[in-house]
This record gives structure tokens, sequence and C-alpha cells, in this order.
């Protein structure tokens, strides 16, 4: 049997796939954090520094990140459906023990997660969904050279009573897939034993909320209107 | 037995004839029920009423009734064997329940397991993953001198506790994707820790998986109820370790 067919092949790739994005999440939450100004010329002049890397970083960048969202999407949902049909019949009653709320539902959250990535990119990548405060459109003058107002637009975005909802509302998903994705890594690597195994639970869940609190803190401060752009 | 003071139970109980029939709950009261009646015992006292009401009694399987052989298949309001640590069916007692309790009994439920008739289930699945790999086949001679073979104590004490498993599949009836994972990592992880198990490490891990998903099994997504099930409290490290087998042995 192919790796990519096996049980344990496939929690592997799933695993892998999951945590490449935790760390593109880490990096992406210290890049945002820049919008509270410990970047001097705040979060345009981390866009500007981002989009100034060479270009084959840039698409190398962004296809391995599409490649581990289509891998794990893949088999999330292929070992779904096969995992449905490994209990054709629930239990009159039902009791759980150890599962939680986040590790039945990862197919839903993740679910959350994917439509929310969607509308993310159509936000603030693609900049479609409010055209009028597009950084793209707005350039203003930064180190002698003009930039696209990223500051503009994700403080108009978040302004925006439902749109601090859908980020909010899709940063809850991202802490209810988190906290069981990160230690279920550790598990499906063979790198937990049943010393660490509860400790990188409650990590786990640490770390998930860490990012809650981290993404949050963004549109909650501008939509209270504590941050100004 | 000084108390006797004796309960009723309201039972529902699936009932099945064979694989092909849908299968239905029935309702039977359980009565002078003591707390001293193992689960099994109060369930024999039910099926003498119901012999005697010339009805068809529940069946159920059963063998040592001490604990050790995990014959009993019987989820308990939802629990594999009744949902109290480490224990089986026949160590579960009236004790556990109140006068007056609803109680619900239903046999394994997972699609590797089919059912053969009201609470037993065909677990010959688990037979064909151990067929697959849970053996050595080196020639071992005659038998050593003890310490010949030098394994240290905490890998023979961790090779023990995986041993412990006695295949009874309460892990399966627990799991909500009706995974043998823990079942399958026990036995490969018990003979991966021995020398005498090393040798064929990565073959054994391919096949026993390999087989486990052909017999029906799901997958596993790390929900761990499995280790709440399980009566002889197997730990999941062993499916980390039989995941970190099953990595090794796509290099070897």
């Amino acid at each position: 049997m192919q790796f990519t067919s096996s049980s344990i092949g496939r929690k592997i790739l799933m695993a892998i796939t999951g945590q490449a994005m935790v760390l593109f999440a880490v990096v992406h939450l210290l890049g945002n954090s820049s919008i509270f100004g410990w970047l001097n010329g705040g979060i345009n002049a981390y866009a500007e520094h981002l989009h100034s890397l060479p270009l084959p970083i840039i698409i190398g960048f962004r296809l391995a990140l599409l490649a581990m969202v289509s891998v794990h999407i893949w088999f999330g949902i292929q070992l779904t459906i096969e995992n449905r049909g490994g209990r054709p019949q629930q239990y009159a009653v039902k009791s759980t023990q150890k599962a939680t709320f986040a590790s039945e539902n990862m197919i839903w959250t993740g679910s959350l997660l994917g439509l929310f990535l969607a509308y993310h990119l159509a936000h603030f990548t693609f900049q479609v969904i409010s055209p009028d405060t597009a950084a793209l459109k707005h350039l203003v003058p930064l180190h002698n050279e003009m930039v696209p107002n990223v500051l503009g637009m994700v403080v108009g975005g978040f302004k925006n009573f439902f749109v601090s909802l859908i980020y909010t509302g899709a940063m809850v998903a991202l802490f209810l897939h988190l906290s069981h994705g990160i230690q279920s890594f550790f598990q499906t690597m063979g790198w937990s034993t049943d010393k660490s195994q509860p400790i990188l639970v409650k990590l786990g869940t640490l770390v998930a909320l860490g990012f809650f609190l981290g993404y949050v803190a963004i549109p909650l401060t501008i939509f209270a209107g504590i941050l100004k752009g | 037995m000084s108390d006797h003071k004796t309960m009723t139970l309201t039972l529902i109980v699936w009932r099945q004839k064979n694989a092909n029939d849908p299968g239905k709950f029935e309702t039977y009261t359980a009565k002078n029920i003591t707390e001293h009646h193992s689960f099994l015992e109060m369930l024999d006292c039910v099926n003498e009423d119901l012999i005697y009401a010339g009805k068809d009694p529940i069946v159920f399987d059963h063998d040592c009734r001490e604990g050790i052989c995990g014959t009993c298949s019987q989820v308990i309001n939802g629990a594999p064997h009744g949902g109290q640590d480490r224990t089986t069916v026949c160590q579960l007692h009236m004790r556990k329940f109140k006068d007056g309790d609803t109680i619900y009994i239903e046999p394994w439920r997972a699609r590797a397991f089919p059912i053969i008739r009201d609470l037993i289930v065909d677990r010959s699945a688990l037979d064909k993953i151990i067929q697959a790999g849970g053996y050595t086949s080196c020639h071992t001679g005659g038998v050593a001198d003890g310490n010949a073979i030098i394994i240290p104590k905490p890998v023979a004490d961790e090779a023990m506790d995986a041993a412990e498993c006695v295949g009874c599949g309460a892990c399966v009836a627990g799991c909500p994707n009706g995974a043998a994972m823990l079942f399958t990592g026990a036995k490969v992880s018990q003979l991966a820790l021995l020398p005498q198990g090393k040798a064929e490490a990565a073959e054994r891990v391919k096949n026993m998986t390999n087989t486990m998903i052909e017999c029906g099994f799901g997958n596993c997504t790390n929900h761990y109820e499995c280790m709440a099930a399980c009566p002889k409290g197997i730990n999941v490290k062993f499916i980390a370790r039989m995941n970190r087998e099953f990595l090794k042995a796509q290099f070897a």
C-alpha cells in the first residue's frame, strides 16, 4: 500500500501540512502585530518589505502554502468520509470520556477556516471586498516613497461591525481547530509519550489561545477605537 | 450479605437475530437485583425470567467472569464495559447503579465488527490483524538460558504493558471512527520493543496497518476515547510508537 493511501501515512501528511500552517500562522501574527507600532513605519512598512522580496521567493512561498492547504483539505475530507463509515450505526446513548468538542468537529472548524481563508484573501490580498479602502489604490508616503496604505485598509475594514465579527468568529474556529491540532501533530509523528502527551494537550490549547488573543486583538482594538488609522 | 435491599431496573437492550436483521431495542425489567450482583449476573437473572416466560433470552458473550478475558462486548449507557476505569462488564457491579435506573445495553458498534446476535459481535477482524504480523518468524531454537538475551528492565516492562491487551475490542467500540489503532499499536509496540521482534518490525507495521484498513476499521484522529475505554489501561503512547515505527519503516 502506498504511503498516500495508508492510514498512518495520510495521518502524517495531515499532521505535517497542518503544522506547517501553524508555523505560517506564527509568522503571520508577528508580521500583523507591526500594526501596533513596534516596526518603524508600522504595518505599511512591513507590507512593503514583504512585497519587495524577490519575486521567485514570493511565488514559491505562495505555491508552498497553496500546496499545504490543498493536501490538508483533500485528505481531511477523504479521511472524514472514511471515518464516518467506520461506525455506521451510532450508539443510542452518546458518552465521551476523552474526545472534545474540538476533536469531534475538526471537519467543521476546518471548513469554516477554509471559507474564511477565501474571504480573507479576497479582502486583503485581492482587495475586492471593500474597494473604496483598497490599499493598492491609496498610496501614502513612507521613507521618501509611495507605498500602499495597508493600515488604512485594515482600519477601514475592521471599523465595520460585521467584518470584525467575521474575523473574530473565524478565530474562534482557529482556536478550536488548533486546540486539537497542535497536540495531535506530536502524537501523529510519534513524538509524544505517556508523560508528555497530557502536557502537550495543555500546551497546544494554550498556544491556540495565544493565536486567538493575538489575532483578535487587531479587529477588537480597531473597532473599539483604540487603534486608529 | 447483610444488606438485603434490592433494586428494580429498566433495561433497554439491543436485540438482533443475525447480521442481516435490522435489530431493535427491547425494554425489560430487572427485578430483585442486589448491589452485589455483577452486571452479567444481573443479565443472568433477567434471562432466567425470560426463559420461564417462554421468551428468547438476551444473547451475550462472556467467559472468564474474573475480569481478564475481555469477552464481554457490551456498551452500557454509551460506554464500552460501562465506563468504569479499567473494568470489564463482569467486574462492573450493580452497586454502581441506583434503584429505578434505566440502562441502555448495546453491542460493540463498528463496521469491522458485524453483529452475530444481540450483544455478540464477530471480532475476527482483530485476528486478521494478528495474522498479518503479530508474531516473529525467526527460529528461536530451544529454551535459552536466562538473561542470554539482555533486555533492560524498563524495556521489558513497557513491552509487558503493551502485551496486557486482551483483544477485547473496547478501543474499537469506543472510537468514534471505529479504528483499531490502540489494539494494533499495542501489538506492534510489544514486538518492536523486544530484540526478537525488531528484525521484522518494518514489515510488520506495514502489513498490520494495511490489514487494519482492509478489515474496515476507520482511521485514528487522536480522540483518545480508546484509552479511556481500555479495560487494561493501554496507553495511547503505543499508537505514537506505532506511528514512529511506520515512519521508520518507510526508510527501511
